[in-house]
Order: C-alpha cells, then sequence, then structure tokens
C-alpha cells in the first residue's frame, strides 16, 4: 500500500457532527413525523409474574383516536419467530420464547401485554387506561441464590429450573495450584444491577413501502444492519425489502445494541394497518423495557505465594438474565470469564457461570459488557492480596504485571492479548498523580485524626476490544460475521465519500474516518462525507458496539482508500506516460520520481476515471474501493488509573477528588474524541462505583423506576480528570489502534472503590460493595469498630436484588 | 381546549391546546421545534431546558398553558445571522457534546448561568449545571466550554 505522512491523524481536528447538534438541527426518530402517521403505546404489566387470564380492551377500542388495540393473540402469529438471543454459550441453553407481547403470563414488571394503535400519542397513553387485564398472581423470584434452590418459582415453568446454563473455563491445575499456596485469598464482590440510561430513550418508526412491499424503520439503534437481517427474519420480510436507518441517536451504552419488541412491533402494525407508526418510550418505560446492565455475585479466590506472585486464580460467577434472554444477553458474563486473569501473568485459571432467570428486565450488554465486572474482580482481589502479603498496592501489580511485549502472548484465559506495557502506564500515573505527595498527605490526616481519610485506589486494567475475528466470534457462541465494511470513492470533483458500516451515536466517526480518509488520499477532512446508519446508503456493516468502531471499521475505511490510491497510481503513471514504479504520491499529488514537475492531482486522476476516456488498457472506470476487514485478533487496550477520594469517616459521604488515567489504546486518530471517551467512560464507572444501583423489592417492584430514585451523577458529583496516555500498537491491524469506548468504564469502579477502602484502611475496614453510598461506608465502618481490625470477610448479604442472606444486616441498607 | 399566545425564538404563535398540553410536547409536536428535547419526564436530566423570558426552565414539567403570554427561547433560536451564540462555538470548540442529545439543554442552561454569574469557577459551574445530565462527556469538557464561554482561562 502507498503509506504517506499523517497530516490529520493524530490532530485534534474538531468535530464535524457539531453543527447540527449544537444548533438543535439534528435528527432523532422522535423528530421524524409521516404523513398518515399512527401512534402505538404499550400496555405493560404491574407485576413481575402472573397468569393473565382475560383481557378486554373494548372500552379502550371505543375510545375517539384508537385505532387499533391488540394483544398477543392478534400480533404473535404475525411473527415469522420471537425476539431472538444470538449467544448460545453452551449447546444445552435454556432460551425461553420471547415474543412482543406476552401471552398467558407476564414473566417481570413491564412485561408488555397489549398494544394501543391511535391519533396521536396522548391518546394512545389514555386508551391504556381502559384494558382491563386479570392477572392471577405467581410467586415472584428476584435473587439468583434463592432462584437456584430446589423449592423456588419458576420463571419459566417448562425447563423445570431457573438455571439457564453453566459454562466453564479452566486452564493449568488449579486444585494443585491452591493445595500448597502459602496465601489464599478469598472474596464475594457485588456486581450491582444497572439502568443503561442513555440520555434519549428508545423511539421507532416503522413505514411501509407501497412500491416494493417492504418497510424502512427508523429506530434510536447501535445496529441497523444487524437490525435489518434480524427483524427480516423474524418478522417474515424479505431482508432485501427491509432498510432500516438509525437516524441521530443519543447514546447507547449497549443498552441500543438489541432487538427490542417495539421494533418488531413497529414492523407488523404497519403492515397490518398500512400506514406509518410510532413510538417513542418514555423514561420510566425505558427503566422496564430497555435492557439492564452488570449484576452478577462473584466469588474469587486467589492463590499466592508469600510474595504475592499469584499462583492460580478460581471465579465463580452466578449471572442474572432476567426473565428473557435478548440478543446476547447470557454471554455477557462468558464474555468477562475470559478477562478475570487481567493483566497478571500466571498459569492456572477455572471461572465457571451460572446464568439464572428471575423475574427481572432481562440484562444485556452495557458499556464494558462483561469486561468493567472482571476488572472489578481481579483489581479489588488484588488490593486483598496486597493486604494479606504486607504490600502497596503498586508493587503486587508491579510483581504479577507481564513484561511489556508486542506479539500476541497466550493468558492463562487461553486467548492473546496483542501488547503490553503495564509497567510503562503505571509509572507515568504514579508521576502524573503525585503519588509520594498523596501518601504525604494521607500520613498527615492519619496523624491528625482528620475525620475526613484521604484514598488512593489502582486499578491496572486490560479489556478485549474489537470485536471482529469472524473464527473467534463463531468458537464462543456468538455466530461470526465480526468483519466491518467500507467503501471509498473519489467523485469527479476530486471530492470523497466514505461509506462505512459503523454507526456512530457520539463517537465521532464522522471526524475520525475523515482524518483517516483524508491522509491516505492526500484531500483535506473537510474533502470527505461520512455516509453511515442507513441500510440502503451503507448495505454492508456490522455496527457500532464492544470498542470495535475504530479497530475494524476505520481500519476497513484506511484500507479501502489505499486500494484507491493503488489504482489512482496506474491512472497517474498512464496519464504521466511514466511506469508505475516511478510514481510517487505526496500530499494528494502523483509525480514522476526524479522529475517533479511531472505530476496530476488526485483530483485530476479521481475526473479521469469518471470520464473513462483516457484510462489503461482493460482498467474499469471509476475510484471506488470497498474493504471487509476481518483482523487476525481482538485487541488490548489497557492502562493504569488512580482515584483519589475523601471519605468522610462520620457521615460516610464520598467525594472523588481528582482522578488520574494513564490510558493505552495504540496511536490516537484524534486526541480530543479519545480523551472525551475516555472522560465519558470514567464518569459511567465511578456512577456505577459511588452512585448507581437498581433495586427491586421482594415482589420483583422496581424501586428506581425513574430519575427521581436512579442517581444518576450530574457535574457536581463528578471531579476533573488528569489525563495522560503511552503509546503500544497492536499487531492486530494496520493503523495499531486499539478502541477506546469503554477503557473508562472497565478502569475506574476498582479504582474508586479500591480508593474508599484504603481511605478507611486504618479503621479496619477491608470490604465495601458498590455503590458506596454513605450508608454503605458508614456501617462498614461502624462494623469494622466491631471487629477485629484486619479481617478480610467480604460482606456476603450483598444487595436486595442481587443477594439472599439478608439476615446479616451489613451492607443491606438501601441508600 | 384553551387558546394560548406564545413567543417562540421570536415568533409569535396562537393554538388552542389541552390544558394538560406540556409545553415540550407543545414546541416539538405542535410548532415543529425538534432542538428542544424529551429525557426523563421527571425534571431530572434537564435535556428539555429553554429559557423563559431569560430564565431556564424544564419544559417537561411545564405546562403549554403556563407558558401563556410568555417568551420563550430554544436552541434553535440562538444563531443570529447564521452566527452561533457564542456558548454554541463553545461547546464545538471545547468538545462539550458527544452524541449531542443532552447538548440543547445543556447550552440553554448554561446561557442561565452565565447571565446570572459572568464569571464562574469550576464549582459554581457544577453546581450550576447539577439539573442537567449528560451520560457522554463526564462533563470534563462541558465545564472547559462554560468557562471558555465566559472568557476564563480554560486549563
Amino acid at each position: 500500500m502507498t503509506e504517506q505522512a499523517q497530516k490529520y491523524v493524530g490532530g485534534g481536528v474538531p468535530r464535524k457532527e457539531d453543527p447540527a447538534l449544537v444548533t438543535g438541527k439534528a435528527t432523532w426518530t422522535d423528530n421524524i413525523k409521516l404523513p398518515g402517521m399512527l401512534h402505538f403505546a404499550l400496555l405493560r404489566s404491574p407485576m413481575a409474574h402472573a397468569k393473565i387470564t382475560n383481557i378486554d380492551a373494548s372500552e379502550a377500542l371505543a375510545m375517539p383516536g384508537v385505532q387499533a388495540v391488540y394483544t398477543a393473540e392478534d400480533i404473535n402469529n404475525d411473527m415469522a419467530a420471537g425476539l431472538p438471543c444470538a449467544w448460545l454459550v453452551t449447546e444445552d441453553m435454556k432460551s425461553p420464547v420471547h415474543q412482543p407481547l406476552a401471552k398467558d403470563e407476564v414473566k417481570h414488571l413491564g412485561d408488555a401485554v397489549a398494544v394501543v394503535v391511535a391519533d396521536d400519542r396522548y391518546v394512545a397513553k389514555d386508551a391504556l387506561e381502559y384494558i382491563d387485564v386479570d392477572y392471577e398472581e405467581l410467586p415472584v423470584v428476584t435473587k439468583m441464590e434463592d432462584a437456584l434452590k430446589s423449592d423456588s418459582p419458576l420463571v419459566h415453568e417448562e425447563f423445570g429450573t431457573n438455571e439457564c446454563y453453566t459454562w466453564p473455563l479452566a486452564t493449568g491445575d488449579v486444585d494443585e495450584a491452591f493445595k500448597n499456596a502459602p496465601v489464599i485469598v478469598k472474596e464475594r464482590y457485588i456486581q450491582q444491577r444497572l439502568l443503561p440510561t442513555a440520555i434519549e430513550c428508545r423511539a421507532v418508526v416503522a413505514n411501509p413501502d407501497p412500491v416494493n412491499g417492504g418497510f424502512t424503520v427508523y429506530t434510536a439503534t447501535q445496529i441497523p444492519h444487524i437490525l435489518k437481517s434480524v427483524l427480516a427474519g423474524i418478522c417474515g420480510v424479505p431482508e432485501q425489502k427491509m432498510r432500516v436507518v438509525a437516524p441521530d441517536v443519543g447514546g447507547g451504552f449497549g443498552s441500543k445494541l438489541n432487538i427490542y419488541a417495539e421494533e418488531a412491533l413497529a414492523v407488523v402494525l404497519a403492515r397490518k394497518l398500512g400506514v406509518p407508526v410510532k413510538w417513542v418510550e418514555e423514561r420510566s418505560e425505558n427503566y422496564l423495557a430497555t435492557t439492564h446492565g452488570r449484576d452478577q455475585i462473584q466469588d474469587l479466590e486467589i492463590a499466592a505465594t508469600s510474595e504475592g506472585k499469584i499462583l492460580g486464580l478460581k471465579v465463580k460467577l452466578l449471572a442474572d438474565m432476567g426473565a428473557y434472554l435478548q440478543i446476547f444477553t447470557p454471554g455477557i458474563p462468558t464474555f468477562g470469564g475470559f478477562m478475570f486473569p487481567g493483566v497478571y501473568d500466571f498459569e492456572n485459571y477455572s471461572f465457571e457461570c451460572k446464568g439464572v432467570f428471575t423475574n427481572k428486565t432481562p440484562t444485556d450488554a452495557y458499556r464494558g459488557a462483561g469486561r468493567p465486572e472482571a476488572a472489578y474482580g481481579i483489581e479489588r482481589i488484588m488490593d486483598s492480596l496486597a493486604r494479606e502479603v504486607g504490600v502497596a498496592p503498586e508493587e503486587i501489580r508491579r510483581r504479577n504485571f507481564y513484561e511489556p511485549f508486542d506479539e500476541p502472548t497466550e493468558t492463562p484465559a487461553g486467548i492473546q492479548y496483542d501488547s503490553f506495557n503495564l509497567q510503562g502506564a503505571l509509572d507515568k500515573v504514579l508521576e502524573l498523580a503525585d503519588y509520594e505527595g498523596l501518601r504525604a498527605e494521607q500520613k498527615r490526616r492519619r496523624d491528625d485524626n482528620d475525620p475526613v481519610q484521604l484514598g488512593i485506589g489502582f486499578s491496572t486494567y486490560t479489556e478485549i476490544c474489537g470485536l471482529a475475528p469472524s473464527q473467534v466470534l463463531a468458537a464462543v457462541g456468538l455466530g461470526g460475521a465480526g468483519w466491518e465494511a467500507a467503501t471509498v470513492r473519489m467523485l469527479a470533483s476530486g471530492t470523497v465519500e466514505v461509506v462505512t458500516g459503523t454507526t456512530p451515536h457520539g463517537q465521532g466517526h464522522v471526524t475520525s474516518w475523515s482524518q483517516i480518509a483524508a491522509d491516505v488520499l492526500g484531500v483535506t477532512p473537510d474533502d470527505v462525507e461520512v455516509l453511515h446508519g442507513d441500510t440502503a446508503i451503507s448495505p454492508l456493516g456490522r455496527d457500532t458496539y464492544g470498542s470495535r468502531s475504530l479497530t475494524v471499521g476505520g481500519v476497513a475505511v484506511h484500507l479501502a482508500a489505499g486500494k484507491v490510491v493503488e489504482k489512482a497510481k496506474k491512472i497517474a503513471a498512464h496519464m504521466l506516460e511514466a511506469a508505475e514504479d516511478d510514481i510517487e504520491f505526496e500530499n494528494g499529488t502523483f509525480s514522476v520520481a526524479g522529475s517533479p514537475d511531472q505530476n496530476v492531482s488526485m483530483a485530476t486522476v479521481a475526473g479521469e476515471a469518471f470520464l473513462g476516456i483516457n484510462l489503461p488498457e482493460g482498467m474499469e472506470p471509476n475510484l471506488t474501493e470497498d474493504s471487509s476487514f476481518d483482523p487476525p485478533n481482538f485487541t488490548y487496550p489497557f492502562g493504569a488509573h488512580i482515584c483519589v477520594t475523601e471519605v468522610d469517616t462520620e457521615t460516610g459521604f464520598v467525594k472523588v477528588r481528582d482522578y488520574f488515567a494513564v490510558d493505552d489504546c495504540g496511536p490516537i486518530i484524534n486526541p480530543i474524541i479519545a480523551d472525551g471517551q475516555i472522560h465519558g467512560g470514567i464518569a459511567q464507572g465511578l456512577a456505577q462505583a459511588i452512585y448507581e444501583e437498581a433495586i427491586y423489592d421482594e415482589d420483583g417492584n422496581l424501586v428506581t423506576g425513574s430519575m427521581l430514585d436512579y442517581l444518576i451523577p450530574g457535574a457536581p458529583e463528578i471531579p476533573h480528570f488528569t489525563l495522560d496516555r503511552t503509546i503500544t500498537p497492536s499487531p492486530s491491524n494496520p493503523l495499531g489502534v486499539k478502541g477506546i469506548g469503554e477503557a473508562g468504564t472497565i478502569g475506574s469502579p476498582p479504582a474508586a472503590v479500591n480508593s474508599v477502602i484504603d481511605a478507611l484502611s486504618t479503621h479496619g475496614v477491608t470490604h465495601i460493595d458498590m455503590p458506596t453510598s454513605p450508608m454503605k461506608v458508614w456501617t462498614a465502618i461502624q462494623n469494622a469498630k466491631g471487629e477485629r481490625a484486619g479481617t478480610r470477610d467480604a460482606d456476603r448479604s450483598g444487595r436486595p436484588a442481587q443477594a439472599t442472606d439478608n439476615v446479616d444486616e451489613k451492607g443491606s441498607e438501601s441508600l | 381546549m384553551r387558546r394560548i399566545k406564545v413567543t417562540v425564538d421570536g415568533k409569535t404563535h396562537e393554538h388552542e391546546v389541552e390544558p394538560r398540553l406540556l409545553l415540550i410536547h407543545y414546541l416539538r409536536e405542535v410548532l415543529g421545534i425538534g432542538g428542544a428535547h424529551s429525557g426523563c419526564d421527571t425534571s431530572n436530566c434537564g435535556a428539555c431546558t429553554i429559557l423563559m423570558n431569560g430564565e431556564s426552565v424544564k419544559s417537561c414539567t411545564v405546562l403549554a398553558v403556563q407558558a401563556d403570554g410568555e417568551d420563550i427561547m430554544t436552541v434553535q433560536g440562538l444563531a443570529k445571522n447564521g452566527e452561533w451564540h457564542p456558548v454554541q462555538t463553545a461547546f464545538h470548540e471545547a468538545h462539550g457534546l458527544q452524541c449531542g442529545y443532552c447538548t440543547p439543554g445543556m447550552i440553554m442552561a448554561t446561557i442561565s448561568l452565565l447571565k446570572e454569574k459572568p464569571n464562574p469557577s469550576e464549582e459554581e459551574i457544577r453546581e450550576g449545571l447539577e439539573g442537567n445530565l449528560c451520560r457522554c462527556t463526564g462533563y470534563e469538557n462541558i465545564v472547559k466550554a462554560v468557562k471558555q464561554a465566559a472568557g476564563s482561562p480554560v486549563s
């Protein structure tokens, strides 16, 4: 490939996306209005588990403005198949039938039972009140450990169990490693359930196409391409007649990475009624009907030498599936199973995950998707190990890091990390944070018995990014098709269209892909238009999730642009009557080596390729090239974070004072955008660590059912971030890039909780579960006062929704 | 139904509306102002923030009839003769937005904040925007944008 100096890549090019967004001219799905469009609303179950004995919609149907009311009987037969789960983690995994509307039984609060179609959304909502549903209450199970007991109520009677699957992974001889280990540390951590909360709720518009009999679906989604294939399949529409458009999408974080009931319903309703239909989610509905994140009970055991060198790691997870399996539900925790060994070089590892059904909203991908859970587990227990062997947290990590490497290296989980230099990242973050100064301040406060203690918490993490290698995805039960596609075409005017299969919703692909293409083609980013998000414009794509867009899709843009230059070079040689090998390309100009006056611009070559009059013998006209990039391996960004907290020992209040992060995601395309991704990621991780928790009561009611009750941190709760980076290129792709969208969310929760515990270490506190609310922190301090100092017993009570033995009062209070 | 007369972005409108119609839905559905967003329905997230007589209000918890006779400004009315408002420019230049969904509300809240406190400290900026939630930026560059718009030195 022709390589030339990078002019725009690596620079902070201001975002091309912004003008529409700062002036209010963006096209959100809810902004789409089509002639004759009707609105639909869903009646959702007020119970977590009940039989539906009767539904009477006659009163609702009689209301002015109501066009139709449908229940499962009217809708589900219109489906060719139910809502799919695409991740078959084991062959005997139990996968329940999941239709857009519940038929005989509702299985979680918010399960939809009927749909009203009306002239406007107020009328549709009003009519919901006039549908009478008779429910016969069934026993509810919300806690995983209860759900696995033999006398538990069953979410799906037909399976005879609430266990969805058990997935094991083992390498080396773990039992042998533990048998003679001088040090063994055992912990239980609770990964509380989270509500992803993209600020734009979901919305969908389906428009029947009178010409080809198909449909155009506009939807607030991260995955228009996957949705096109799947919606066509489950709704019985020929794939080529289905078009899906993701207009401007207001955040996703994994919660818009799914095939939702409302999207299928929109197609079915548009087909039934022959008119466009629209559904817009409300926030309280979002909290019930959009997938949740996390929700695991993690049991970890680590064996080590007396110097703290890891000998083996055992991990057992219970992972809450909720009531149904959405597209990736069962695979999120098992994906995390590959990441518990973290950045540490050891050999013996065993992992077992049980997926469990409960009467709650299904879980699925949420920023990090399995990896924040894993990083949290290993990074928390590394601190416990440090305490046990009596070394500093940074030292225990250093003793176990891999030596830096730049070629794929086998891990205890049987995958291959691409390139690491944790030592470099740790050194840099220690300096960035003035670590010595922080420890000195901590000592001062301790010596002074300051009621507000200082905490310094570490995490050194890695993550698995760039979901791609099709063969690997197939091997883990995810079907394959992990490639990403791009088309780069020079137009007759010398400007450029880049078509990408990625689907940005805040990540700035339009700007970054412009930079990549501009550098290869010798044009400016303003000369490049990036087209995306509409399957009619960008027919091939695998969409945006798992920090894959740059590492797979951005690379595809780079490769396609390279192919354009190769072809253009042949045309230039022909035009200049020179040998192709003698042609040089720089700054958008082809010239003959040694005779710079003999030259022709890329724009002129593009014009010639378009006209097709004077091309080399046998060459086809036009400068347009495709790439479908399928890399050989994942990428593994890594980093070292330090979270500095001030913990008020009298009130339990935690303030994050500073946050220092050194992240390594390989070479940077746009530092402004990359830093922005890190900022947002860290904030979302701090949100889990300190503030957020979705709480269900015993009856399966979501107690945190609106933003009034679910604490999303605002600007006062989030600190200023101090960032730096190291650059270790990945051998997995020609740009060496690794991905950065989830790094902050993965690195920050353990750093924050380790920090809070560090602040309280002289009080004897060794464990607090997330979120570290004032009540939990205060309770931990009080409990530690009453126990022997230095205890390492984890709080096993967990939170109401996630664990069982609430008889132990520790940590069981609400916020 | 009640008749209301509202000035929005410099243009006066008269409509018969249901008394229960929320101002955000009046702006979006009746007037077609897609730049006013709804994010939570409980006045927590601030995506719907607009200015009413120069004061920031959350239009998801104001009824359209309460806006009768009032002067409303949305993000779509800020640019003058194609020139962006300095706060819009600052959000762009400081990368104070990612998905952009909270941005119109954030911009309107910032305008209101800077009117009250022309040179806010970082703490005052964070406190001043506590009613506006952003899930993408971690607020870092929003704070930077507000400082820039206020003409304060930006670190």
